[in-house]
């Protein structure tokens, strides 16, 4: 009796701790799954990667509909830089490819590498918010002194919903650290 | 105990003035979403106090007459006997269920949509961007930026002067809004995450670092508004105060007038003021003014900054700090091998107050303080808290080091 | 297995001295180490709490705030994880192999372990205190106990104590958890079906599930943050594709569970209770078991109501306003079957009872509180404020902890051997209730006037309700320790012997063995007819 009594136990108590280590699992599998929450409600206005050219050929220009797109920055501590939008307000076609920027100088006496990350209110908007080129795609390097101007192509879905009339870009960069 | 029912009296008959209300009730309302959630407020409120009631005198009633003391005998059923029974014991619950989805739960609904719909009829949009410890506003279509600091002195904090009114509710710039006007706000970080609150708006939304948030007020009456930081951010959290001043249209057009050109007058007095050349005494006052200001909730009114976290100021203090902040304090040369802070050169020392230290809590200045600020608080810090340094930095250094930075 | 037949041989002499306690695999001895481990720790809470009332009497800052921020911290995680849960786990094993009629738990070395990991985790939580006097680091965990990242990525060592806490104390009640499953599936005396289990037992059972279920993904999360904070990932950081948000939502996937991890335990001990000393049976059994069921699963699914000025879609918002309200059903499903099993009973007052019924009241409070809290937009407003502290120190304080002070003077006498002093259990009962609510109820009026929580000091208009609610705390703290004198006394063997029944009342398996109970608690298992 004491024998069969411990034998059940013993698969019990294995079967729980698998248990526990699927929750455990869960909790990392948590990170992906909710990255694709965000992509799917818009959450934190993220947006996609690039979009190829081939892909938005043939797409019709929506000219009835004028949706205002305004851009803001932001510069996280431990980079030195301005950085401004080129336009920061502009009204524009949903299916309009449109070409605008942001300049960005360094005025202190050293190089610095930051990430641009961009966040758009509505969240609703952000899937249909689409880069053709990006300043925000890859690292960038400002040398001590220098002054730029970065292109910014994007175009919005024409599938974006009706009520949305009016969206915020924000771009915020955020220091690299390289690693020493 | 009739000291402490005096004490409790005294607290809830003294109306206060700051909140024009009294201070348990919520700040009068001036905003749609605000008198919606007072209106709320006030029906829940109602209802869970009628539950509490009605379900603590049923209590007490059993807690009187089923005592054994007064003879009670115990029944023994555990479960409702009959149909009927069953029936009318999930009463409760039907009537928990009806407020839950239908009292609460559609105004509910529609309160969501309605503080969700920051677009429709919204014309100005407003950026506050929390940093640690203060708040930028920014007005993207007007060209006006800001910072708001909180302006109660150190001493009102640590009891060695009187409180005002607005003690640690009053900042050296407030938000300037137009009434009667949707302004849609929308939120960012610096840092960390913040929580911009205004109590009489009904509003609280965080602000996070790298991503937008938004909400939107409808002010409809003018007055100033105040409240403060709502999510911990670290040491300075509960000195972040939202000041609000919702002015009329006209008002709110001159303001926006007189700040564009105060832009303009800052840009020329500063070329001014870097042409003049002041005395110690002159730059040691003004100093002392922009370090409370700006420099005392790290490094302590005292100077001697928090032992691990902040540097002292005062030379020939010992002190602890992560390794990297270590590190950048002698590569500047301001600590001794034998990890003594000493005043460093006065060159670097500009480079740190308009730079900050990357990768350290040290921020930079150069955006928020002139050239006399920085001027009169380096000579300031060189000449106090036991230093004799006998350094006078006139502005024309600091525009010489801001010019020399600028260079490739 | 060996461990159980060294045990028999050794029936009579047990080791003596501290080697007794280290390595006990007796349920019984590792239920008093976990209750009186609760115990001091309850203390050490408490005294925080004492430092953040004082420095809170005045608008004035007596300690710096970077200190404040490390007292209130340490507070909330204390007595969340060492004083609360170490408390009802402490019951857990004390009473369940007595309840269902087994000679132990399933898997004694595992408890022994178990609580064994509890007391270096406390210590990790308390020692950045000490270690910032002599110099090192800048002192314990600053962050809140929620720790939202970026904040607690910024953090001093502190931090990193805590996130080893977290493992240690996560690694214990897991241990635990698993053990008691294993008990209550497999060690039943013959006859204790499933449905025969006693009502404490089924609630453990709802808890242990829980916490498997939802304390591995903060483990998994506090593994990020530290992997942030070291090894320079970017789960939390937005720079490298991270959210700082993602950390609220794995902090609170575990966080709301946990309010009902501390709750549920003692809603399951307290229908014994008002039976006992109401003299009739509890009302209600299948409606309670079934609630207990309603709420675990409902908990796990509510999570982010605690975000909700964190930005997040309509949909969202509602869903979790409205599966958040659903909670309040078969929680006064509970109400109704307390109020049902004390009804037409034959009641006295004895200590136990006045903390049940005073449960009732102050649970009832932080209950109602609750619902008003569910409402997306009026949250805006509570949310963060002394309105939200007030809430959940009623629905924290007035139901678990006013639980585990009912079951202990209940079981104390069973425990010990002694009755202990009714009248100080008054004294205790009447200063805690007027204590309790002199402290938060001015601080719901604080909430709605605009304090927000967190903050060493305040607006001249929050002054008066400050004031009173910390001379509440005094009275509060204070009546605290006429429960430590009591628990003194009683085991000096100051008091009357208890009886085998203890309580006119009482029923239940524990209540048949002798008062202090053999050390194996049934040798031969009973039949349960």
């Amino acid at each position: 009796m004491p024998a069969a009594g411990a034998g059940r136990n013993r698969r019990l108590t294995i079967i729980l701790v698998i248990v526990v280590l699927g929750f455990f699992g869960f909790g990392f599998a948590l990170v992906p799954l909710y990255n694709s929450f965000c992509k799917l409600t818009g959450l934190n206005g993220k947006t996609g990667g690039p979009v190829k050219a081939s892909a938005v050929a043939g797409m019709k220009v929506d000219g009835a509909r004028e949706i205002k797109v305004g851009f803001t920055s932001a510069v996280m501590p431990g980079l030195n830089w301005k950085f401004k939008p080129l336009h920061p307000d502009m009204v524009v076609h949903p299916g309009a490819i449109t070409t605008t920027g942001y300049v960005v100088s360094n005025p202190s006496d050293h190089a610095e590498t930051g990430q641009a990350i961009m966040s758009i209110v509505p969240g609703r908007a952000a899937r249909y918010f689409k880069k053709l080129e990006c300043f925000c795609f890859h690292q960038e390097t400002i040398k001590a002194g220098e002054f730029r101007k970065m292109k910014l192509v994007f175009f919005i879905s024409p599938k974006v919903p009706k009520d949305v009339r009016s969206i915020i870009v924000s771009y915020s960069f955020f220091p690299v650290k390289k690693r020493s | 105990m009739a000291l402490l029912s005096g004490l409790g009296l005294a607290a809830l008959v003294a109306p206060d003035a700051a909140q024009a209300r009294y201070p348990w009730e919520f700040p009068t309302p001036v905003t749609p979403v605000a008198k919606e959630t007072l209106w709320v407020h006030n029906i829940f409120l109602t209802f869970i106090s009628i539950v509490f009631v009605v379900v603590l005198s049923i209590m007490l009633y059993s807690l009187f007459f089923h005592r054994k003391s007064r003879g009670a005998k115990a029944a023994s059923f555990t479960a409702p006997r009959t149909k009927l029974q069953f029936a009318l014991s999930t009463i409760p619950f039907l009537i928990l269920a009806f407020v839950d989805y239908v009292v609460m739960g559609i105004p509910a609904y529609h309160a969501v949509l309605a503080m969700a719909n920051t677009r429709a009829g919204s014309q100005m949009v407003v950026k506050v961007t929390g940093m640690q410890w203060k708040w930028q506003y920014e007005y993207p279509g007007l060209h006006i930026k800001y910072l708001s600091t909180i302006t109660t002195p150190q001493a009102q904090i640590h009891d060695q002067a009187p409180k005002n009114k607005h003690f640690l509710r009053q900042v050296n710039h407030p938000l300037v809004l137009p009434v009667n006007e949707k302004i849609r706000v929308i939120l960012a970080s610096k840092d960390v995450i913040h929580s911009w609150w205004v109590p009489a708006f009904g509003v609280k939304e965080d602000s996070i670092p790298g991503f937008l948030r938004e909400t939107w007020v409808k002010i409809d009456k003018p007055g100033v508004y105040r409240g403060q930081c709502a999510e911990l951010c670290g040491v300075g959290h509960a000195f972040m105060p939202v000041v609000v001043d919702a002015v009329s249209d006209d008002q709110f057009k001159q303001w926006v007038a007189k700040e564009q050109a105060r832009e303009q007058a800052a840009k020329a007095q500063q070329a001014a003021a870097t042409a003049v050349t002041y005395t110690e005494a002159q730059l040691v006052t003004m100093g002392q003014k922009v370090f409370t200001a700006n420099c005392a909730a790290c490094h302590q009114a005292s100077g001697m900054g928090i032992p691990g976290t902040f540097p002292p100021i005062a030379a020939g203090h010992a002190f602890s700090a992560a390794p990297n902040m270590i590190a950048q304090l002698r590569k500047r040369g301001f600590i001794t091998p034998g990890g003594k802070i000493v005043e460093g050169p006065v060159a670097s020392h500009i480079n740190i107050v308009l730079q900050g230290i990357a990768g350290t809590p040290m921020p930079p200045f150069g955006a928020s303080l002139s050239n006399l600020d920085i001027a009169s608080v380096i000579t300031f810090e060189r000449n106090s808290f036991g230093n004799h340094t006998g350094d006078i930095v006139q502005p024309a250094q600091v525009q010489a080091a801001r010019a020399a930075n600028q260079k490739p | 297995m060996n461990a159980a037949h060294a045990h028999e041989a050794h029936h009579d002499e047990l080791p003596r001295g501290i080697t007794r306690w280290l390595f006990t695999t007796n349920h019984k001895d590792i239920g008093r180490l976990y209750i009186g481990f609760s115990v001091i720790m309850f203390l050490v809470g408490g005294i925080l709490a004492m430092l953040i009332r004082t420095e809170l009497l005045r608008p004035t800052l007596l300690f710096p705030p970077e200190i404040y921020n490390q007292i209130i911290t340490v507070h909330g995680l204390v007595m969340v994880f060492a004083a609360v849960m170490p408390a009802t786990t402490g019951l857990a094993n004390y009473l369940i192999p007595m309840m269902i009629g087994a000679p132990d738990m399933a898997l004694p070395r595992l408890n022994n372990w178990g609580f064994w990991l509890l007391p270096p985790a406390a210590v990790l939580l308390v020692m950045p205190f000490f270690l910032m006097l002599f110099g090192i680091g800048n002192g314990a965990i600053d962050t809140g106990w929620t720790m939202y990242a970026p904040l607690s990525v910024q953090g001093g060592i502190g931090v990193d104590f805590a996130i080893f806490a977290i493992y240690l104390m996560g690694a214990s009640s897991l241990l635990s958890s698993i053990n008691i499953i294993v008990t209550i599936f497999n060690m039943r005396a013959p006859g204790m079906t499933m449905m025969k289990l006693p009502i404490f037992v089924w609630s453990w059972l709802i808890t242990a599930f829980l916490l498997i279920a939802v304390f591995p993904p903060l483990v998994a999360g506090a593994t990020m943050l530290f992997a942030d904070r070291h090894f320079g990932t970017h789960f939390f950081n937005a720079a490298g594709g991270g959210d700082p948000v993602l950390w609220e939502h794995l902090f609170w996937f575990f966080g709301h569970p946990e309010v009902y991890i501390l709750l549920l335990p003692t809603t399951g001990i307290l229908p014994h209770i008002l039976s006992t000393f109401s003299r009739k049976p509890i009302y209600g059994y299948k409606a309670q078991v079934y609630s207990f069921w309603a709420i675990g699963a409902l908990s796990v699914v509510v999570w982010a109501h605690h975000m909700f000025t964190s930005g997040m879609p309509v949909a969202a918002q509602l869903y979790f306003m409205y599966a958040t309200m659903a909670i309040s059903i078969p929680v006064a499903v509970l109400f109704y079957c307390w109020f049902a099993t004390i009804w037409q009973g034959s009641m006295t007052f004895e200590t136990p009872m006045l903390f049940a019924l005073g449960y009732i009241v102050l649970f009832g409070v932080g209950g109602l509180t609750g619902l008003v809290l569910s409402d997306a937009v009026a949250d805006q407003q509570y949310h963060n404020s002394y309105f939200l502290v007030a809430h959940f120190h009623y629905a924290l304080f007035g139901g678990p902890v006013m639980g585990i002070i009912a079951a202990t003077y209940y079981y104390l006498p069973k425990i010990t051997g002694r009755m202990y002093s009714e009248t100080l259990g008054k004294w205790h009962f009447w200063q805690t209730l007027v204590g309790f609510n002199l402290t938060f109820i001015p601080q719901f009026f604080l909430g709605i006037a605009g304090m927000p929580r967190r903050i060493p000091d305040y607006a001249l208009q929050f002054a008066h309700l400050n004031m009173l609610s910390s001379i509440g705390a005094y009275i509060l703290g204070s009546a605290q320790l006429l429960l430590v004198y009591n628990l003194i006394q009683v085991m000096r063997g100051v008091g009357k012997k208890a009886t085998t029944q203890v309580w006119e009342g009482a029923q239940g398996l524990e209540f048949t063995l002798s008062s202090p109970p053999p050390y194996h608690s049934f040798e031969t298992q009973p039949v349960i007819q």
